[in-house]
């Protein structure tokens, strides 16, 4: 039932959003709406066991609406549950033209990724993959930027395709199952020649690693990134990535194993040939956006790189880190658009000096950015620390490969910083003030998170433990 | 038998409906009544509980599939003269007339639905395409109007020809019109030669022809954009949606019998037509600037997605192409509606329509995410069952993949509405819009959200 709470409360919520009455504060009400969700979320994640919500939906399909909650899904839920508060206290003093809609699409697009997370039917699933999908569109081409109607009808049409492909993919499924059904154990079982299996893989595959981006279908995130509206772009960039990596740990590697292990090297050797590309570009960029959307790309990488190795501890921090990164960059996009909403620009070579003007933005600013660089004492360090120790149990060339791009994120944050905060005050950076209280609150929570998940990251691992432990069973 | 005896007989009440007033609303709201007359004879008798027998010698099969087919057009039409009968009425003085043709044209998709035999299935197509031709042209003082109807019927004619040639090849093989007996005389397969004579495939190929013209499938689609676009807007809406969609019944059930006959050669014949179909409609929606004449091309494109109940030729296919009636019927009409409120059909026509008319921009939007096949809407189920029926008959997924791929070349056309209406600024003329005509809009809207997540509304009502 608390599953079910988790999809139907934003998504009502996001409904009424859309015909409150002009002038009443949509945006308290989507802060509202979001912390009952974070509440039903910490409820679902204190349970214990697996939960669930199954009730019939097309029956001559063999699809029903059958939700489940084991350790991955109640991690993503709550990453979910928590980021949208977060946001929305960050963007509290924002303006948005026609505010009812900005947030009902928000509200919508959080109902969309947690049935996404949630959903134990394929079809179900699918439904969710797209729902989760069209309100970003919206959101993108409505309140994004200048050239944001071709950026985002690209990231649209992208991720239409990779959908597409992915609903042949279960048909095919479908009626190789026993029984007709569309419901996760029903696949699970069917057994595939060697030769479907590799071609139901690669359906599979391009949809989700359109989703991540996994190099090379990497190209309308950095566009689409920069064009958003900032609190779009953290859910995009905090969340729905997230929607692929859960994907392949949730359908491809338990459904196609042997695909999934044959076309390893080639999966890993392309994540670490977009993580260094990514990094190598994120070095050059000037605003501040588009660095941070690289070094997503780059962080990505060593996710889908780390999910290949068929390695229990490489899985495990796959599932940390899949925490940590949503929290961490919605901590960097956060700061990204105070500078950019304060200062009227975005592009670190016309920053300089707000240390002296905003010290409390700058510290936090550099918690931020340490996280985003992995370094010993926040959560992105154990992540980052078990899968790189995966990938060197699996080949040890690759894994040294892949460490090249941890001394690229250190070159290109730390400059971010050094650009940004130190040096002189220049005429933008002249007016700059100290962080309003609502940015600082979000910007708190986030270190605290950063923090007591780099020192005592265990619940994470015992939450999630299960998943992975199932999918080593079934192996 | 009650759809064709009560669309006839209703099609001359409604003629002589316009002696006896002037007043257009009264005419419109008569031919609303005579529909719902229509509609509950064919329910009644799809019911089994009353119907006129009348012996037909075996010439036409009532079967409740086609009843069901009857009960959808004649639904949609009934949708098709709520919205758009205003419309109608603003066309010229002879309202009365244009209604009657419209019955006629039903009395032409019964006979489709139900025909039995060669003879049936000519004389539906030819009582469906002749009060089209004319409707086509009721722009009288338009020359686009004109032309279009000129050449219709010419095009038209021509096929007519054909068809009628491949009928009596066929005659000729079998000495007979039934539909079931297209193979009777064929060679056995023992004989050693492939399966049908010379005579029975070249008329059934010469049929093919013909229907993939009625239906508006490459290579025989040229006729429609110019069609589409010259006929009055209205009737475009009418032509496009429930006469192509009985074309596509007739079409599925003719060679759903004899299609064997041609053994492989049929799934590349088919293939071929799909892939041309997807690839000429898609492909040229793109570079359209209006958007009457986009819906022309896109027309095409969703042809070729129905012509997938032809190819898996199994029960996912015919529901799907019931699924799909209905889909593509609400959503075109309805964005036909919107449409002719428009003073501009090109793209720069819709620019800032979401801030001036939002209740007709988000109706759209909804229309064109159907008719993309979007999730959560009714065309999404629509495709799915259309994919769904040719994996399931086992056929190759490289065709799947590439109707995928053109699936998602229409979401550029499609989404390009959207963006004029939603994303770019503008003042947008309309006319003028009742509270009514957006009350009616928004049920539609509904209507295609609730197929799209419960299909089993439809298909359930199928197997009642």
């Amino acid at each position: 039932m608390i599953t079910l709470l988790l999809i139907i409360t934003p998504l009502i919520a996001g409904l009424m959003a859309f015909v409150l009455k002009q002038g009443s504060s949509a945006k308290t009400f989507a802060l509202l709406a979001s912390i009952a969700t974070l509440v039903l979320a910490l409820v679902a994640v204190f349970t214990p066991g697996e939960l669930g919500y199954d009730i019939a939906w097309l029956n001559n399909l063999g699809s029903r609406i059958t939700l489940k909650a084991d350790g991955m899904a109640k991690m993503l839920s709550l990453l979910t549950a928590v980021s949208f508060p977060l946001i929305f206290t960050a963007v509290h003093q924002n303006t948005y033209k026609n505010e009812q809609a900005f947030y009902g699409l928000m509200l919508l697009s959080q109902a969309g990724l947690m049935g996404v997370f949630l959903a134990s039917d394929a079809l179900l699933f699918y439904f969710f993959w797209e729902l989760a999908l069209i309100p970003v569109y919206f959101l993108c081409s409505l309140w994004g930027g200048e050239k944001r109607i071709a950026v985002t009808f690209k990231f649209f049409v992208y991720t239409f395709v990779g959908s597409l492909l992915m609903l042949i993919g279960l048909l095919f499924m479908y009626f190789q199952t026993a029984d007709q059904s569309f419901s996760l154990e029903s696949f699970y079982a069917v057994k595939l020649t060697a030769k479907q299996e590799m071609l139901m893989f690669w359906l599979f595959f391009i949809a989700f690693a359109i989703k991540m981006p996994i190099f090379p279908f990497h190209t309308w995130q950095p566009d689409a990134y920069e064009q958003s509206p900032t609190a779009t772009t953290m859910v995009m960039s905090g969340i729905m990535v997230k929607m692929g990596v859960f994907a392949f740990i949730r359908w491809i590697l338990p459904m196609f194993p042997n695909a999934a292990a044959q076309s390893a090297n080639l999966v890993i050797i392309l994540s670490i040939i977009g993580m260094i590309y990514a990094s190598l570009i994120a070095i050059r960029q000037d605003d501040i956006k588009r660095m941070i959307a690289y070094s997503s790309i780059a962080h990505i990488g060593l996710m889908s790189a780390a999910m290949f190795t068929n390695n229990r501890t490489a899985i495990d921090g796959v599932m940390i880190q899949m925490f940590s990164h949503g929290v961490n960059v919605i901590g960097l996009w956060i700061i990204a658009d105070l500078i950019e909403k304060q200062l009227g620009t975005r592009q670190m070579s016309q920053l300089g000096g707000l240390a002296q003007k905003a010290p409390v933005m700058s510290i936090l600013l550099v918690v931020m950015a340490l996280a985003n660089v992995a370094l010993p004492l926040t959560n992105a360090f154990i992540g980052e620390f078990l899968m790189f120790n995966g990938l060197f149990q699996y080949n040890m060339i690759m894994a040294a490969a892949a460490g090249i791009s941890i001394i690229l994120a250190a070159v290109y944050t730390l400059n971010m910083v050094q650009k940004v905060i130190y040096g002189d005050t220049n005429s933008f950076t002249d007016k700059a003030t100290d962080i309003p209280f609502n940015v600082k609150l979000s910007l708190v929570i986030i270190a605290l998170l950063i923090l007591v998940f780099g020192v005592f990251p265990q619940p994470l691992l015992n939450l999630t433990g299960d998943t992975v432990s199932a999918l080593f069973v079934k192996k | 038998m009650n759809a064709i005896i009560f669309s006839a007989i209703l099609g001359v009440v409604m003629m002589f409906t316009g002696i006896f007033t002037n007043k257009k609303p009264v005419i419109t709201l008569t031919a609303i009544i005579a529909l719902v007359v229509l509609l509950s004879m064919n329910l009644l008798n799809s019911h089994g509980i009353f119907s006129i027998q009348i012996d037909t010698k075996g010439l036409l099969h009532f079967n409740k599939m086609g009843m069901f087919f009857n009960t959808l057009l004649i639904g949609a039409t009934l949708i098709f003269v709520l919205l758009s009968g205003t419309e109608i009425e603003k066309l010229s003085d002879k309202t009365a007339d244009y209604y009657a043709l419209i019955f006629f044209v039903l009395c032409g998709t019964a006979i489709l639905t139900s025909f039995n035999g060669m003879l049936m299935l000519f004389l539906g197509i030819e009582i469906l395409s002749i009060p089209l031709y004319i409707l086509t042209g009721s722009d009288k003082h338009n020359l686009k109007s004109n032309e279009a109807s000129l050449k219709y019927f010419l095009m038209g004619a021509f096929t007519t020809g054909i068809m009628l040639m491949g009928i009596a090849l066929l005659y000729g093989a079998t000495g007979g019109f039934g539909l079931t007996n297209v193979g009777t005389g064929a060679l056995p397969p023992s004989s050693g030669v492939q399966g049908a004579t010379f005579l029975q495939v070249a008329g059934l190929l010469l049929l093919f022809a013909a229907m993939c013209f009625k239906v508006s499938a490459a290579p025989f689609h040229f006729w429609t954009p110019d069609v589409y676009d010259g006929a009055p807007s209205v009737f475009t809406s009418f032509m496009a949606t429930i006469v192509k969609a009985a074309g596509f019944f007739a079409f599925i059930k003719l060679f759903s019998a004899n299609a064997s006959l041609l053994g492989p050669t049929w799934t590349i014949l088919l293939s071929f037509v799909i892939v041309a179909t997807l690839l000429a409609g898609n492909i040229t929606a793109v570079f359209q600037r209006s958007i009457k004449r986009m819906l022309a091309y896109s027309s095409i494109a969703q042809a070729g997605f129905m012509l997938f109940a032809l190819y898996s030729n199994n029960d996912l296919g015919t529901e799907g192409i019931m699924l799909y009636t209905v889909a593509y019927c609400l959503a075109t009409i309805g964005f036909f509606a919107i449409l002719m409120k428009v003073k501009d059909y090109t793209f720069d026509g819709f620019n800032g329509l979401a801030s001036t008319q939002p209740v007709l921009a988000f109706v759209a939007t909804i229309c064109l995410l159907s008719l993309a096949g979007i999730p959560l809407t009714a065309g999404f189920f629509a495709k799915y069952y259309m994919l769904a029926s040719v994996i399931k008959a086992g056929g190759p997924i490289w065709i799947v993949v590439v109707a995928v791929l053109f699936a998602a070349v229409s979401v550029y056309y499609y989404f390009k509405v959207i963006q004029s209406m939603y994303f770019k600024e503008g003042q947008p003329e309309t006319s003028e819009i009742t509270s009514g005509f957006k009350m009616g809009l928004l049920v539609l809207a509904a209507g295609i959200i609730l197929v799209g997540v419960l299909p089993s509304i439809v298909l359930n009502w199928f197997y009642f």
